[in-house]
């Protein structure tokens, strides 16, 4: 029982944050067919900007986060106009290696700017802990799925009620038609990059606590987070989050189960069998290609 | 049309090449300093203890070269960065030995780089020596002239050392493994399924973990389950936090000993103060501020305030006395043959260290200088690695 219920718990909270972080592929990859392979540095970055602000700058967390998410924002306008616009403009694929040595690039310079010594972000959140069926869980495990599924939702409710959120909507299912209809299309794919790396940024803020900040502390969130977005099928929000979870909880369930041996051959190999039943993930749905 | 013709861009570059080797041409002579080489992380996770290596390493080349140097030559540090890459090291290892001409190499803190450097050390005749990568079979490699020694804990007699503490202090029966998914896990799996069968005791399961993994409660409920009833632990300061946390919001209080791992970094202020229960080996610590190689670091590299910015000074006194004995076997070889070199180490004698005075350190039988005897039980108390009390 124990053991079942540590899977459960363990996995969703893992899930949540794979999902979140997710989330940012699958906005990007709607809008403009691309990603930002630095993902998992964008977590990194948030929690490193927050660990700055709140531990030496000595912010509050009210003013100290707003500001790391922010900088998160601004490294993903960069990321979109530095590494993945003068590419895409030529229709070159060479984004995709770009964007994966910004990563490179931007763990080395935190690597030598913030120290190379792992550092802890206090939360009260993980002060104490609460038991829940016989197995303990912090109350900042709590938070993340609760803040992903929020804003998954919040997301949703974005895109169909607001105007820039149609039109990012408009861009998505044909850009050209909608720079026609005056969308400011280079923008919204901008916006995209931005909003994208943000919610990397939540993710690095929420895992820290749970974790340690130090400069290659996103590099698995990513690659676990790109898995995920392909396996959600990278076209609908609510797909990734849920592939977040199940993803999160095969892989507590299999450690769990058949040992930690096992994780990593199982998890992707199941990963594998899904994509060949599947080529457009769980939740995915085949892209129109017109000729 | 015989106007003189100017300087041509390549002239230029023709003359500067030439002044390029003529200033290249003393730096080979034979009365410039003899030059050793450093292979460790300088970058990456492990950063920190490159760092160490280098600080030892400095400070013992500065009492040397103060003393009027080696062979009447000063010593000088040409250090590479592996990036914890074995491929690198190996890479970085050869350009020392063949470009740069180092007379031996020193290691850094990551197993599978130095098993790497090895074969290659061995085959070139460089002798090479480990401070601080605990793999039992890079001094144990098998070859028949051994150019590998090791001023550091051997994993072997690391795993003996922390059963030994389990099964004494706290009566364990049937302990638990948690291991970083690495040849240094699997290193120290080897040795202590062989201390725990010596003992004919068994084993409550050996668990595995990533060093990025975020929770390790799935691993740690499985060795619960199981009955574990005492804890090993070998992983680096950050994936150890980890264990320890996944342990905290277990609320199971199990006695834990460790391999040196928690040592290097902040270990109580990523896992919190549960951190200080982790029972880990060393091999040097500074407990004195007044300490005379405390006092030089601190002379040496101003950043250092306080005991705790040192963590871990293990891999600074392995580095200097590392330094001190290989500069003592130069000096006793008479040459910088590297198996002139070799030779000398086993007749090294009353090599003042800040571990201790080392006589006969090495034998063709035995190429690690540090046995059990000099290893300490330590914790965490305020940020600071103190002696376990007795």
């Amino acid at each position: 029982m124990t053991l079942l219920t540590t899977a459960l718990v363990t996995g969703l909270g893992l899930g949540a944050m794979y999902g979140l972080i997710a989330l940012g592929f699958q906005i990007t990859y709607s809008v403009c067919s691309r990603v930002n392979f630095a993902q998992g540095s964008m977590v990194m970055l948030g929690a490193v900007l927050g660990y700055v602000l709140t531990q030496r700058a000595g912010l509050s967390v009210i003013v100290a986060y707003p500001l790391a998410l922010a900088g998160c924002g601004v490294m993903g306008l960069i990321v979109e106009y530095l590494l993945i616009r003068p590419f895409a403009v030529r229709g070159s694929e060479a984004w995709l290696m770009a964007t994966v040595a910004g990563g490179i690039l931007l763990d080395n310079a935190v690597l030598f700017t913030f120290g190379n010594e792992p550092r802890s972000l206090p939360s009260p959140l993980v002060g104490s802990t609460w038991q829940i069926f016989g197995t303990g869980v912090y109350p900042q495990q709590l938070l993340i799925p609760v803040v992903a599924v929020g804003l998954a939702v919040a997301l949703q409710i974005l895109f169909r009620r607001t105007r820039q959120g149609r039109a990012l909507l408009a861009v998505m299912q044909n850009p050209e038609a909608a720079r026609l209809m005056g969308i400011n299309t280079t923008a919204m794919i901008a916006g995209a990059f931005a909003l994208s790396a943000m919610l990397a940024g939540v993710a690095g803020l929420l895992i820290a606590p749970l974790f340690s900040v130090h400069s290659d502390m996103g590099t698995l969130f990513g690659i676990k987070a790109f898995a995920v977005a392909i396996l959600g099928g990278m076209t609908s929000a609510s797909g990734v989050m849920l592939a977040g979870f199940l993803y999160g909880l095969v892989e507590a369930l299999v450690t769990t189960y058949l040992g930690s041996s096992y994780t990593y051959i199982v998890v992707f190999a199941l990963l594998i069998a899904v994509l060949a039943v599947r080529p457009n993930g769980l939740f995915g749905t085949a892209a129109l290609r017109k000729v | 049309m015989n106007a003189r013709r100017p300087l041509s861009r390549r002239t230029i570059l023709a003359a500067a090449a030439a002044l390029g080797l003529a200033s290249a041409v003393p730096a080979a002579a034979d009365d410039g300093p003899i030059k050793i080489g450093l292979v460790a992380a300088l970058s990456g996770q492990s950063a920190k203890s490159g760092e160490a290596i280098t600080r030892g390493i400095v400070l013992a080349l500065d009492k040397i070269n103060g003393a009027g140097g080696v062979l009447g030559r000063p010593l000088e540090l040409v250090s590479r960065d592996d990036e914890s890459n074995p491929g690198k090291g190996l890479v970085a290892a050869r350009e020392l030995v063949q470009r740069q001409e180092v007379v031996a190499l020193l290691g850094g803190l990551d197993t599978p780089v130095s098993l790497a450097i090895v074969p290659f050390a061995n085959d070139a005749k460089v002798p090479f020596i480990g401070p601080w990568a605990a793999g039992t079979p890079i001094t144990k490699n098998g070859a028949e002239e051994n150019y590998v020694f090791r001023v550091s804990a051997v994993d072997e007699i690391v795993d003996e050392a922390i059963t030994e503490y389990l099964v004494t202090k706290y009566g364990a029966k049937k302990p638990g493994m948690i291991l970083i998914n690495n040849p240094w896990g699997e290193s120290n799996e080897k040795g202590l399924l062989k201390a725990l069968e010596a003992r004919g005791m068994e084993h409550a399961g050996i668990e595995k973990f990533e060093s990025n993994d975020v929770d390790v409660t799935p691993q740690l409920t499985r060795l619960k389950e199981n009955g574990a009833d005492g804890l090993f632990m070998v992983a680096n300061v950050a994936p150890s936090a980890q264990v320890v946390k996944s342990l905290d919001k277990m609320g199971w209080d199990v006695p834990i000993a460790s391999h040196w791992g928690p040592a290097g970094g902040r270990f109580t202020e990523l896992a919190g103060p549960s951190g200080e229960k982790v029972h880990f080996i060393q091999t040097f610590l500074f407990t004195d501020p007044s300490h005379p190689l405390f006092v030089d670091l601190q002379a040496k590299f101003p950043e250092i305030e306080t005991l705790a910015d040192v963590t871990p000074a293990t891999g600074i006194a392995n580095a200097y006395d590392a330094t001190l004995l290989l500069a003592a076997a130069i000096e006793l070889a008479g040459s910088t043959d590297g198996p002139a070199i070799r030779e000398a180490m086993y007749r090294i004698k009353g090599v003042e260290g800040v571990i201790k005075t080392y006589d006969t350190p090495f034998t063709p039988d035995n190429q690690d200088a540090l046995g059990p005897n000099d290893y300490v039980l330590s914790q965490f108390v305020d940020g600071q690695i103190i002696p376990l009390k007795d």
